[in-house]
């Protein structure tokens, strides 16, 4: 580091990457060079604006101050513009803090992501890191656990279950051995908030779940990323590093006395292994069969283990709760949804990205004001929420709040927070078609009703598709719904059914045949 | 004299001495704890719908047929992965189990060949039972979708009969994992899996033939399969016994209980037997296969005797043979002591 150099920082996030970060990198090593100037560049996670990554931020006396899409070639013109002192560009976003996409949300588990550098222990110490473990580490598990009750945290992988319970069955579990286990498998399309989180601020996954082991007793957790994440694998591996040789892991876990050490493990590319029963198989070294529920894994998970496990967006959210309290956590959100959600926002989107919000807001909120509306420029059509497993809702239902009862009582669900959306060129009917194809697609195969339902459900599809028999065929679809719904083993044939049932009733146009093809021709 | 066909209670018989009390149909039921619903309401002659559960093998919980109701609590659990508790309120039917059942059933028979009639299993199906006990009549999936039966279906793989006793059929797989399960828990050798994934999912000897593979034809697997998947290749080739009697395994010293299933005086396969204690239903590939001994034109059936080794064989009755080996051992004890007669089983 060149002592009173100018700090860039510069994204070293997967979507970054995909974008030319590396480029950019590159080329103002290349001009500063040539212009003999002192730079200290630093590479960070990204914020989640997507729509201007490579997102470049300069720290000036006035603060860090933004600049973006920037691309390689943009360079050379943005040093002349005065990019290191803040100067004027048309590429300058101003501070980050007051772009509005950013000013508007309630940042808490993402606070550090994209600001810090998420292999520096100082860096994530300047910004409030450790503190949540430091507290915990003096306290005894049970109050650890009423304070993780007190936020009113529930599952952010998708379940919505509330997070303490899962805890609690786990401390009060007796055995030789228990584990924590991170669901890092984001196997959701249209999500991305696992990754941001882990490429970025890694070390707030780690301190979280040291508090989780601490709290139940188990000395050794897991993290299952997903070999489709090499950015965030690499990224876990570097930050576990830091921290065993830190001490934040190792025998005496953050000065606890008591020992804790993870291990990060690298899927091979199922969405299944998302289902928790499943992953432990697969952590396992075992093919990646759902299990049957009882036992359930707090009881009887990891190598028959008592096993928590929980998504890389619940143990994110855990050293916020114990540095600031649970009360302060639960006073976010409404109704039993306390506290954030990292919305994901993407499809056909002008600013799509991480938007992390208290409970509450509308849908149309996320949609509107921080997405801008359709990238085509066409009216939104529909919506998906919740990954491929969720409802579409139509334009007119948009001011749904974001909380998991408000979303089940529309026959939907918040899921792992993704929102896609979709203009009105989409066929719902072909949607339909899309969501048994991608269950016959990643089925385990295990039950009958996924494993042979999904792929009927395809086939039949197609035939109301091509207007064959439509309405017998539609009730045909119907009917497999309930099956899947009712018979499934686990939610992904038990959740198909609801993009399929939210698009037949939203939606009803699409699927008989040709209508809307003939009221265009008409 | 008839088939004996022995009870199966869907999951392993659980010991333990607490028992848990609970209400199946209307009918209370007391349970060591640690029964599942599936094998409570069968001890009280309850069959609840089932195609991957059998009391041989730990519950696991796919065919999805034996889905019940239970008072407060949501969704329809299946019985056999459902322990039984206290105060339970389990229903076993109601209409919308009845659909249930039924949508199920209707799924795999859309990926079944409908050749009962030819079929080597005929009479000895639980997939068929399972259809006629759901009442399904009509499989509305069409022809003309993906499926494993057909001869030019893309899925379709060719009958495995590498092995000497039984043959694999994988058109007619219900991938209920019976066979992979009693490979890994009856047997303990692991020989088989599942392949592929989703609809593509189908038994396999880990890739090779199962005369290649680790398999050591001890026939669990044949034994655990409820449709004509693993089927004797003396079943497919005589057909069905008609009546059965248990019997001890002539090989060596354990002891296992069979039941010799015959037509006529013939035996068409040997099954080991439940109730035997020494082998509870299992057995190694020589009492379950190699019995072909049994009709062998050398097969000593008389009792022989002879003064010298260098004498022949000379038949005699029973009454003559177990005298002449009761008098020579007194004899040889009398001569050279108690303990100059001793005995070798195996």
């Amino acid at each position: 580091m060149a002592d009173g150099a100018t700090r860039l920082f510069i994204p070293r996030d997967m979507a970054a990457l995909a974008l030319g970060a590396d480029g950019v990198v590159a080329a103002v090593e290349r001009e500063t060079a040539k212009r003999g100037l002192a730079l200290d560049i630093v590479r960070t996670g990204s914020r989640g604006l997507l729509w201007v990554e490579p997102m470049v931020e300069v720290e000036t006396p006035h603060g860090r101050i933004a600049y973006g899409p920037v691309s390689a070639r943009d360079v050379a013109d943005l040093l002349d513009a005065d990019m290191l002192n803040g100067g004027a560009h048309s590429l300058r976003l101003g501070r980050p803090e007051d772009i509005p996409f950013l000013a508007k949300q309630q940042r808490l588990t993402f606070a550090r992501c994209g600001v810090i550098d998420p292999f520096s222990l100082e860096d994530y110490r300047a910004h409030g890191g450790m503190a949540g473990l430091e507290r915990a580490a003096a306290m005894d598990a049970a109050a650890i656990i009423d304070e993780v009750k007190a936020s009113g945290l529930r599952g952010r992988g998708g379940a919505g279950f509330p997070t303490w319970i899962k805890w609690d069955t786990v401390r009060k579990a007796d055995a030789d051995r228990k584990y924590i286990v991170c669901n890092a498998d984001e196997g959701d399309s249209g999500t991305f908030a696992d990754r941001l989180l882990t490429e970025g601020d890694p070390f707030t996954l780690i301190e979280g779940m040291t508090i989780a082991g601490l709290a139940t007793g188990a000395s050794k957790g897991f993290i299952y990323s997903r070999s489709e994440y090499p950015q965030a694998f690499e990224a876990l591996q570097r930050a576990l590093a830091v921290a065993r040789r830190r001490g934040v892991l190792g025998a005496s876990a953050a000065g606890s006395g008591k020992p804790f050490e993870i291990e990060a493990r690298l899927g091979a590319g199922a969405y299944i292994c998302g289902e928790e029963t499943s992953l432990l198989e697969s952590l396992e070294g075992k093919r990646a069969l759902v299990r049957a529920k009882p036992p359930i894994p707090a009881i009887k998970g990891l190598f028959g283990k008592p096993t928590l496990v929980n998504n890389v967006l619940s143990f994110a959210a855990i050293p916020w709760i114990m540095a600031n309290g649970g009360k302060a956590y639960a006073d976010f959100g409404m109704g039993r949804s306390l506290g954030t959600l990292p919305v994901q926002l993407a499809g056909n989107v002008k600013r799509g990205g991480l938007i992390e919000l208290a409970f509450g807001a509308t849908l149309r909120a996320v949609v509107e004001e921080f997405g801008g509306g359709t990238l085509s420029g066409r009216p939104v059509r529909a919506v998906q929420v919740g990954g491929p497993l969720g409802a579409y809702f139509p334009e007119r239902m948009l001011d749904i709040p974001l909380d998991y009862e408000a979303f089940a009582a529309a026959k939907g669900l918040l899921g792992h927070g993704g929102v896609v959306v979709f203009d009105d060129s989409v066929d719902l009917a072909k949607q339909a078609r899309f969501a048994f194809e991608f269950c016959a697609v990643e089925s385990c195969g295990k039950c009958t009703p996924c494993r042979i339902g999904a792929t009927r459900g395809v086939e039949t599809m197609d035939k109301v598709i091509a207007g064959v028999q439509t309405e017998r065929n539609l009730n045909l679809v119907r009917d497999l719904c309930e099956i899947m719904t009712d018979g499934s083993l686990c939610a992904m044939g038990g959740l198909t059914p609801v993009p399929v049932m939210s698009a037949i009733t939203h939606f009803p146009e699409d699927f008989s045949k040709g209508s809307r093809l003939s009221v265009a021709a008409e | 004299m008839s088939l004996i066909k022995e009870l199966d209670y869907g999951t392993p018989i659980r010991l333990s001495e607490d028992e848990v009390t609970l209400t199946i149909d209307g009918v209370g039921v007391s349970v060591p704890a640690g029964t599942s619903v599936m094998a409570a309401a069968m001890s009280m002659g309850t069959k609840i719908p089932k195609l991957c559960a059998t009391d041989m093998l730990e519950p696991f919980g796919s065919c999805r047929m034996c889905l019940v109701e239970i008072e407060g609590r949501r969704g329809t659990p299946a019985s056999c992965t459902t322990p039984a508790e206290n105060g339970m309120i389990v229903r076993t039917q109601s209409d919308k189990l009845a659909r249930l059942r039924k949508g199920v059933m209707e799924l795999y028979i859309s990926d079944h060949p409908l050749d009962c009639l030819t079929c080597s299993a005929n009479g000895d199906c639980e997939l068929q039972d399972m259809a006629g006990v759901v009442g399904l009549r009509d499989v509305r999936y069409g022809k003309e979708v993906a499926n494993h039966f057909e001869t030019d279906s893309p899925l379709a793989l060719p009958v495995d009969t590498s092995n000497p006793y039984f043959q694999y059929d994988p058109a007619k797989c219900i991938v209920c994992n019976r066979c992979v399960r009693a490979c890994e828990e009856v047997q303990g050798t692991f020989a088989l899996t599942i392949e592929g994934r989703g609809f593509d999912s189908r038994v396999s000897a880990a890739g090779v033939s199962f005369l290649d593979s680790d398999c050591v034809s001890c026939g669990a697997c044949v034994q655990a399969c409820p449709t004509a998947t693993l089927m004797e290749k003396t079943v497919v080739e005589h057909g069905q016994p008609e009546h059965s009697t248990v019997t001890t395994c002539a090989y060596c010293g354990v002891g296992c209980s069979f039941k010799a299933e015959m037509q006529g005086d013939k035996v068409v396969r040997m099954v080991p037997y439940k109730g035997g204690q020494a082998n509870e239903g299992h057995s190694c590939v020589k009492g379950r296969f190699a019995w072909g001994y049994a009709t062998h034109k050398d097969r000593i059936t008389k009792p022989m005797i002879r003064e010298t080794i260098t004498d022949p064989w000379r038949e005699v009755s029973w009454e003559e043979a177990i005298n002449r080996a009761a008098s020579e051992f007194k004899r040889i004890q009398n001569d050279y002591g108690r303990e100059a007669v001793g005995a070798i089983t195996s």
